[in-house]
């Protein structure tokens, strides 16, 4: 066998390697009650869940709770079954969590809490404008 | 008024870069029929064309930089993207702030290195040029913005476009040609230095990639399968350094400016341009491995078709909105993903299709490598360097899998790793060992005939250094992860083995000495990259493990700390103490306590309530006007470490309204071992009701004290005022300014409030001092008693939350990186220096 055989298949396997480890690892969006039945089977993966903050008729964002000393909050998410669902996050509140349209919440279900390690937002204003009044 | 003549102007400029790119491209192809040195009217022709090319490039630049130089808001670009109060080296970032120009910024480095390579090079010059004029005509029609009638199908995004076609508001129903005041302004993170050069620099990366890819495809299709590598290394190596100092650049103005603590977050945006330089250095070692033995041809040819791919792949993720939830910061979607995919697939299939065309008749030597070749060792560099590149791009793609699944009616809902820094870290770690060991190595193969004996003998000396060097750093640093050691090892390898290198060769040909001091800056970089993210270490840890819920028994430390204002708190090694919120004026640039200034109608001027000193001299007078970037707030944090020395540092945040709130960036104390990283992670938002408390009342004469929440205070002077900015004062009207002077624990406050007697209604104007968080009213006035009614309402005193990380050897980073370019720079000129010879010998 010549050696540039052999480096192929080494090559090769490594790729095949990379692959298989990269889809186990690959996180999975999913809704909380899936999230909720993982974690009740022993499996602790982060997952993503996407979702929505409740909001009162008139705009105002509900179920907020920062910690007295300002260093982590809770906050009430809506998934996309419309299950509502209390998320810890041990940091400050995000500067423009508040305005976010949709919220991307990574972490796994602790007891009956879930406990997000990072907070992805999406902010339609935040790149481009959508409309322009006289005031501006 | 609309000044719809330059933007026309700009449009027409589009048009015509299109249509001249596509006649050279045209004139070109017919030209390279006839290929040689000879003179041809097709090529003549496609020169002319190009040349026109190029001049109206330049005149869209001009068209565009002249609206947003000139704040002509009635065009979205310059709306969307500047401001009145934007400083010229920032209008020069908010030209690629947007999506049409950073493609046209992409645009004018074409053209740029079209024209060198047109006066530099005489040989290839059609078939070369036939290539990158196609490229050119892919790109303008990316900014081109016309709608195909009949078919209804939007070609591109136009730079040009007019604020009310871009977007629907109402006003333009009522009054069609209402120009805005002003613009919405350039995102505050992006008006930072480095975004002023880090954006040309990285597409002027792209831009160069083309090149090689241009002289691959010209070698293939004139059958000159050969002679293609010389000219085109130079524009690699060129490429290589280029892409690599841009990349590092953004690294580090997102170490200066965003605050997820450090400089590389595998983001997709980020990955997309890792992937094509791997690619690329990988490209690179195999051409200079055929420039010397002839061997590798076929490895060159394919690794630089697959640069080239990879750029317009990644341009392709990070513009088309695939990448949507998955990364943080992708450009927003302007319905290109359909063209985009085109240019993509044409250069793709195209290439394939020849270089599979032309396999068969491409030399290939014999002879198999051996072990003891240079030749094997450097492949084998080359192929882990794709491994590596093949192991960011698997997992980044992640969202296009789900894409193309969508599309044959299957639901994925494949999520991108959840912790991407240690997913990535666990390969790219051990890659970089292998690479760390192979260019150690590498170069003894590169510089001598090896066989067993002389490998061991030169490999004795480096291998004794290096582990004695990795001993020391190890007890030194206390370096204990296995994975870590190993790594420490073979970069300190690579260091020691190439210095070594560096010193034989410098004495004979310091010209050769490119890839020596290239090796060393690798070796010195990941060295850097895994003490500073490997050994990070949150200073501003709380032990005090509290409960996170009733619903939930675990218990966290949080990685924050809440200061009140000059109130010490104790933090691994330092004290810490928030003096306060202040700001920066603008000429001179110095910190300014907010408490000594008043604001004024105009949120960029500020008038000073007194003296105003910095380093002991008077800076601006009381009254005076200052000139101020009121986006940005920084907050005072004293250090003091255990030897009492004590520091400032100023992390910032800037307030925006349009932007979405609140941005933080970071303030860094540089040391030679370390760096200590600290940003406010949650302010009192500016716009946030405050809770005052019930109102105190105080009867008072001028010099008693009083106690106003536990401080001493008293009146100091109380004075007539004759003007009140905002108010109009008649004949019998009364205005008079009580001035208090509360002692805090660090310094003296002043408070103004005013009393004032308007039509025979009284007003009260109160004055705040935001640091003690205490409010003055001046309630009545007694002058029989001489004496004043003060009232006093106290809030929460200001606080912030902030993080700090100690960033250990961060230096060694940069100062490798600084080593990487200077090698770079070293093998250009002697690539250059070779190629200009053939030149001159009337072969190229």
């Amino acid at each position: 066998m010549k050696a540039s055989h052999i480096i192929g298949i080494i090559v090769i396997a490594v790729a095949i390697g990379i692959i298989i480890v990269t889809a186990g690892d690959a996180s999975s969006y999913v809704t909380f009650d899936q999230a909720k039945e993982m974690a009740d089977n022993g499996n602790n993966n982060s997952i993503h869940v996407v979702g929505e903050l409740p909001k009162t008729g008139s705009g105002e964002i509900t179920g907020i709770e920062p910690s007295s000393d300002k260093l982590s909050f809770s906050f009430v998410m809506v998934d996309e079954n419309k299950k509502e669902q209390r998320v810890f996050y041990n940091e400050p509140m995000p500067t423009d969590f508040k305005r976010s349209e949709k919220v991307v919440v990574i972490g796994s279900y602790k007891e009956n809490l879930f406990i997000a390690d990072k907070i992805l937002m999406k902010c339609p204003s935040k790149y481009q404008e959508k409309t322009v009044t006289a005031g501006i | 008024m609309i000044h719809s003549f330059i933007g026309d102007l700009g449009h027409l400029f589009v048009i015509i870069t299109l249509v001249t790119a596509i006649f050279a491209a045209f004139c070109y192809f017919i030209a390279s029929k006839k290929d040689g040195l000879q003179s041809n009217p097709w090529k003549a022709n496609g020169r002319f064309f190009f040349s026109l090319h190029a001049i109206s490039v330049i005149g869209i630049v001009f068209c565009l930089f002249y609206i947003i130089y000139n704040h002509y808001f009635e065009y979205h670009y310059a709306w969307s993207h500047s401001s009145r109060q934007l400083p010229t080296h920032y209008m020069i970032s908010c030209f690629w702030e947007g999506q049409e120009g950073s493609f046209l910024l992409w645009i004018f480095w074409h053209a740029l290195l079209g024209v060198i390579v047109i006066l530099t090079n005489k040989f290839w010059e059609s078939s070369v040029m036939t290539v990158f004029s196609l490229v050119q005509v892919f790109l303008a029609s990316m900014i081109l913005g016309i709608v195909i009638p009949g078919l209804n199908i939007k070609l591109g995004s136009s730079p040009f476009i007019l604020l009310r076609d871009a977007i629907d508001a109402p006003i333009f129903s009522s009054q069609p040609n209402f120009v805005p005041e002003d613009g919405t302004g350039l995102n505050p993170l992006l008006q930072n230095y480095w975004m002023v050069i880090h954006p040309p620099t990285l597409f002027l990366g792209f831009a160069l990639c083309t090149v090689p890819f241009a002289y691959c495809i010209g070698g293939l299709w004139k059958k000159r399968y050969r002679d293609w590598i010389r000219p085109a290394l130079p524009w690699a190596l060129v490429g290589g350094a280029i892409l690599g100092l841009g990349i590092l650049m953004g690294g580090y103005w997102a170490y200066e400016t965003l605050n997820f603590g450090g400089y590389w977050n595998w983001d997709p945006v980020e990955n997309a341009v890792y992937v094509p330089w791997l690619f690329l250095v990988a490209a690179i070692h195999t051409m200079i491995t055929f420039r010397s033995s002839e061997t590798a041809l076929k490895a060159s040819i394919v690794l630089v078709i697959t640069t080239f791919i990879l750029i317009l792949y990644s341009t392709f993720l990070t513009r088309s909105g695939v990448l949507g939830e998955s990364s943080v910061h992708s450009f927003t979607d302007l319905g290109l993903s359909g063209q985009l995919l085109i240019y993509l697939l044409f250069f793709t299939i195209g290439a394939i299709v020849l270089s599979v065309a032309r396999w068969k008749e491409l030399p290939t030597t014999e002879k198999e490598a051996s072990t003891y070749s240079r030749e094997f060792w450097i492949f084998i560099g080359a192929v882990v360097l794709c491994l590596m590149g093949f192991q960011v791009l698997i997992p980044t793609s992640i969202p296009v899998y789900n894409k193309i699944l969508e599309l044959f009616g299957v639901v994925s809902n494949m999520a991108p790793p959840a912790d991407q820094v240690a997913f990535y870290t666990k390969f790219q770690l051990w890659f970089s060992v292998i690479i760390a060991l192979l260019s150690g190595t590498g170069q003894f193969f590169w510089w001598k005939k090896m066989d067993k004996a002389t490998l061991k003998n030169s490999l004795t000396i480096p291998v004794v250094i290096t582990l004695i060097l990795t001993m020391v750093i190890i007890l030194i640093k206390d370096v204990a992860e296995p994975s870590y050691i190993i790594l420490l090892l073979a970069s300190v390898y690579t260091v020691v083995a190439n210095g070594k290198i560096f010193f034989d060769v410098i004495r004979k040909s310091p010209g050769l000495s490119g890839g020596a001091i290239t090796h060393i800056g690798v070796g010195l970089m990941l060295i850097g990259i895994m003490f500073s993210s490997g050994y990070s270490k949150v200073v501003s840890l709380n032990t005090t493990g509290m409960l996170i819920s009733k619903e939930s028994s675990n218990e966290f430390n949080s990685e924050n700390l809440l200061l009140f204002v000059n109130e010490p708190k104790e933090m691994a090694g330092y004290q810490l103490k928030y003096k306060g919120e202040r700001v920066e004026s603008s000429n001179p640039s110095i910190f300014i306590n907010k408490n000594d200034i008043e604001k004024t109608a105009t949120s960029y001027l500020v008038t000073a309530k007194r003296n105003i000193e910095d380093e002991g001299e008077v800076i601006f007078s009381k009254g005076d006007t200052i000139k101020i970037s009121a986006e940005n707030t920084f907050y005072e944090i004293e250090y003091t470490d255990q030897n009492g020395n004590s520091f400032d540092l100023y992390p910032r945040a800037q307030v925006n309204e349009s932007m979405g709130g609140l941005l933080a960036s970071p303030d860094i104390k540089r040391g030679i071992s370390k760096d200590l990283y600290t940003h406010v992670s949650s302010i009192r938002s500016p716009n946030e009701k405050v809770e005052w408390s019930d109102l105190e009342e105080f009867k008072v004469s001028p010099g008693k004290n009083f106690f106003v929440n536990d401080y001493v205070s008293h009146i100091e002077n109380v004075e007539r005022m004759d003007q009140i900015e905002g108010i109009d004062l008649a004949g019998d009207d009364v205005a008079v300014k009580v001035s208090i002077i509360v002692e805090g624990e660090e310094k003296e406050y002043l408070a103004q409030p005013i009393f004032l007697i308007k039509d025979g209604m009284v007003g009260r104007i109160s004055d705040e001092i935001s640091d003690l968080g205490i409010k003055f009213t001046a309630l009545n006035i007694h002058p029989d008693e001489n004496a004043f009614s003060i009232g006093a309402n106290t809030r929460q005193k200001d606080w912030v939350v902030l993080k700090a990380m100690e960033k250990p050897l961060i230096n060694v980073l940069w100062g490798g990186t600084l080593l990487l370019i200077i090698g770079f720079g070293v093998a250009i000129n002697r690539r250059y220096k070779e190629f200009k010879k053939m030149r001159e010998k009337g072969m190229e």
